[in-house]
């Protein structure tokens, strides 16, 4: 049985980080450790000198751990680099799903992998959850607005709330516009009027 | 929009500003492209963007395809550096304490005298001073290396260089992890603005002409698509002749302020721009005429005896045998692609494609291919002249 890898999640959010550990646990028995603090990041991971550093792509503070690669010398590339020149296709799908890994220098990949995978797929999930997140607030932003253009036209034209929405989509179709943009249209010109 | 799609990655810096432009105002159109661009949130996730092929092209700090050609700091693939994307526009801050401290100790900050700078800086610092820069293979950190390593500071003993991300810079000041920042439009004039530091230099003060960003392409790109990369080039090289005008310093602000790209105010852009900047809080105003190029003296032109330079100063950091990286970086610079790809559109051509970098003080008319050239002023602050070809080393 080789020894536990040691990790450590870069990740602000707990929730988010909690989620991550919880997929890694899964994967393996880890020694994990999160830091959530950007202050100082470099020096933190140096002192707990991990195996494996798991960020996410889309935080800045990623570029303090490029440092890593050059701490010890970069003819020595004891400390950590980039994984993994050897799989191409890994490193691909870990930037597709939005994470990065560091690893020190030869970590076999066997050992990386399940750990690269749970990540990716935990990064996934968070993807997804965004995307329909703002789904569902443009969604709520639409109707909104659709429901104040209905209530507009009801009251100035004394019409029933269908016939409102008819109107609303006969006027976007005859326009070639989207019903949410004529009803913005709408509330914007009744708002300079009124 | 039509044309062939062509996805472009930026940072949102100032010198974006080609990349940008050259959507906006068509002239990736123009040249039959349908030129996207992505904004990144690291350097790092740019240069894995490119290399791993989720884009085709980015802006690039220009010492980072050199390092990568060097095999330095991970991510082995073999990058072009097709164009120069600007020149200068980097400025050294010191944090308000140390400003305070120089000025106790009498020092007056006339925004140019690098060498009067660097020793203030020296003196009034009571530790090794710990200096911030946004990446490791960076101008800005070259700049800075080169700067106090003249001086007489040498790195890791006497000066902490260390990575932190522009946009954290300020926290890390008020967190008193740095003494000072080497940063690029527009993050100096966020931090004066935001009452944490005083501009010190503008990069422009160590060396005069230093090529800041490039268009960074995948070299196994250029081979497969010489047409595309062709466009790329002309598109972002005619960008760059627009931005030279001053006359349309206003509407670049305006399209650079916007969300999508820098989301700052149109009127710090500007600042930056016209390189007419307040670097302190109390809104003392410093002109530098030469603060950020995008096409005046050939600022364009991928010169390889500066590729050289960032070679020979990655090899002295790092213990690389110095001849060996100069030759490999550079074939890095593609001069001849410039050459090739821009001939008919007017760019000037240069009778060479390299130089001895340092060696002009003055503005210098020379030999070109096609009409008039007249390089801008090159020189180091310390005087030294950097030849590309030193004695005894092996010309290819």
């Amino acid at each position: 049985m080789p020894k536990p890898l040691s990790i450590v999640v870069v990740e602000r959010d707990r929730d988010r980080a909690l989620l991550i550990v919880d997929s890694l646990r899964e994967a393996g028995d880890h020694d994990i450790s999160v830091i959530s603090e950007e202050t100082g990041l470099a020096r933190k991971i140096s002192e707990q000198n991990p195996d494996v550093v798991l960020v996410d792509i889309a935080s800045p503070s990623r570029d303090m751990l490029e440092e890593l690669a050059l701490a010890s010398g970069p003819m020595e590339r004891t400390v950590a680099m980039f994984v993994d020149q050897s799989d191409d296709s890994l490193t691909k799908a870990a930037i597709e799903a939005g994470v990065s890994a560091y690893v020190v220098d030869g970590l076999r990949a066997d050992r990386i992998k399940p750990i690269l995978d749970a990540a990716i797929a935990r990064f996934h999930m968070f993807q997804r959850m965004r995307t329909e997140l703002e789904a569902t607030k443009r969604a709520l932003e639409e109707r909104k607005v659709i429901d104040r253009a209905k209530g507009l036209l009801m009251k100035a034209r004394g019409i029933e709330e269908d016939a409102a929405y008819a109107l609303l989509r006969k006027t976007a179709m005859d326009q070639g516009r989207k019903v949410v943009d004529v009803a913005q249209a709408l509330v914007t010109a009744a708002g300079l009027l009124s | 929009m039509s044309g062939v799609r062509l996805e472009a990655g930026f940072i949102p810096l100032v010198d974006a500003a080609p990349l940008i432009i050259a959507r906006e105002l068509g002239y990736g159109a123009e040249e039959g492209l349908d030129l996207t661009l992505r904004a990144a949130p690291s350097w790092s996730t740019l240069r894995d963007l490119l290399v791993m092929g989720q884009i085709e092209a980015a802006h690039m700090l220009a010492p980072v395809p050199v390092a990568m050609a060097l095999g330095l700091g991970g991510m082995a693939t073999r990058l072009d550096a097709l164009m120069v994307l600007s020149v200068n526009g980097d400025v050294i801050g010191v944090s308000t304490d140390l400003a305070a401290k120089m000025r106790a100790n009498g020092y007056h900050n006339d925004f140019s005298d690098a060498r009067a700078a660097g020793k203030a800086l020296i003196a009034a610092s009571e530790t090794q001073p710990r200096i911030g820069v946004p990446f490791p293979f960076s101008m800005h950190a070259d700049l800075l290396y080169y700067w106090l390593g003249a001086l007489g500071m040498s790195a890791p003993q006497d000066l902490q260089i260390k990575t932190v991300p522009p946009p954290l810079m300020a926290q890390a000041m008020e967190a008193g992890e740095i003494d000072a920042f080497c940063v690029g439009a527009p993050w100096g004039s966020i931090a004066v603005e935001d009452g944490v530091g005083e501009l010190l230099l503008p990069g422009a003060a160590i060396w005069r002409f230093a090529p800041e960003k490039v268009l960074a392409v995948r070299h196994d790109w250029t081979h497969s698509e010489p047409d595309l990369t062709r466009r790329l080039m002309r598109a972002v090289w005619r960008a760059g002749r627009w931005l030279s005008d001053a006359g349309n310093t206003m509407t670049a602000s305006e399209i650079l302020a916007r969300p999508e790209y820098l989301n700052v105010s149109a009127e710090v852009i500007e600042r930056e721009l016209t390189g007419r900047l307040v670097i302190s809080p109390r809104g003392e105003l410093r002109s530098v005429p030469n603060y950020l190029e995008f096409f005046r003296g050939a600022a364009t032109f991928p010169w390889k005896s500066q590729a050289a330079w960032i070679a020979s100063r990655l090899a002295a950091r790092t213990g690389l045998d110095r001849a060996t990286a100069m030759t490999t970086a550079r074939d890095v610079f593609r001069s001849d692609l410039y050459r090739r790809n821009l001939r008919d559109l007017g760019a000037v051509l240069p009778g060479a494609s390299e130089k001895l970098e340092g060696s002009l003080t003055h503005e210098t008319a020379v030999a070109t291919e096609n009409g008039n050239l007249i390089l801008q002023p090159d020189a180091f602050f310390d005087a030294q002249v950097f030849d590309p070809y030193p004695k005894n080393a092996p010309k290819k």
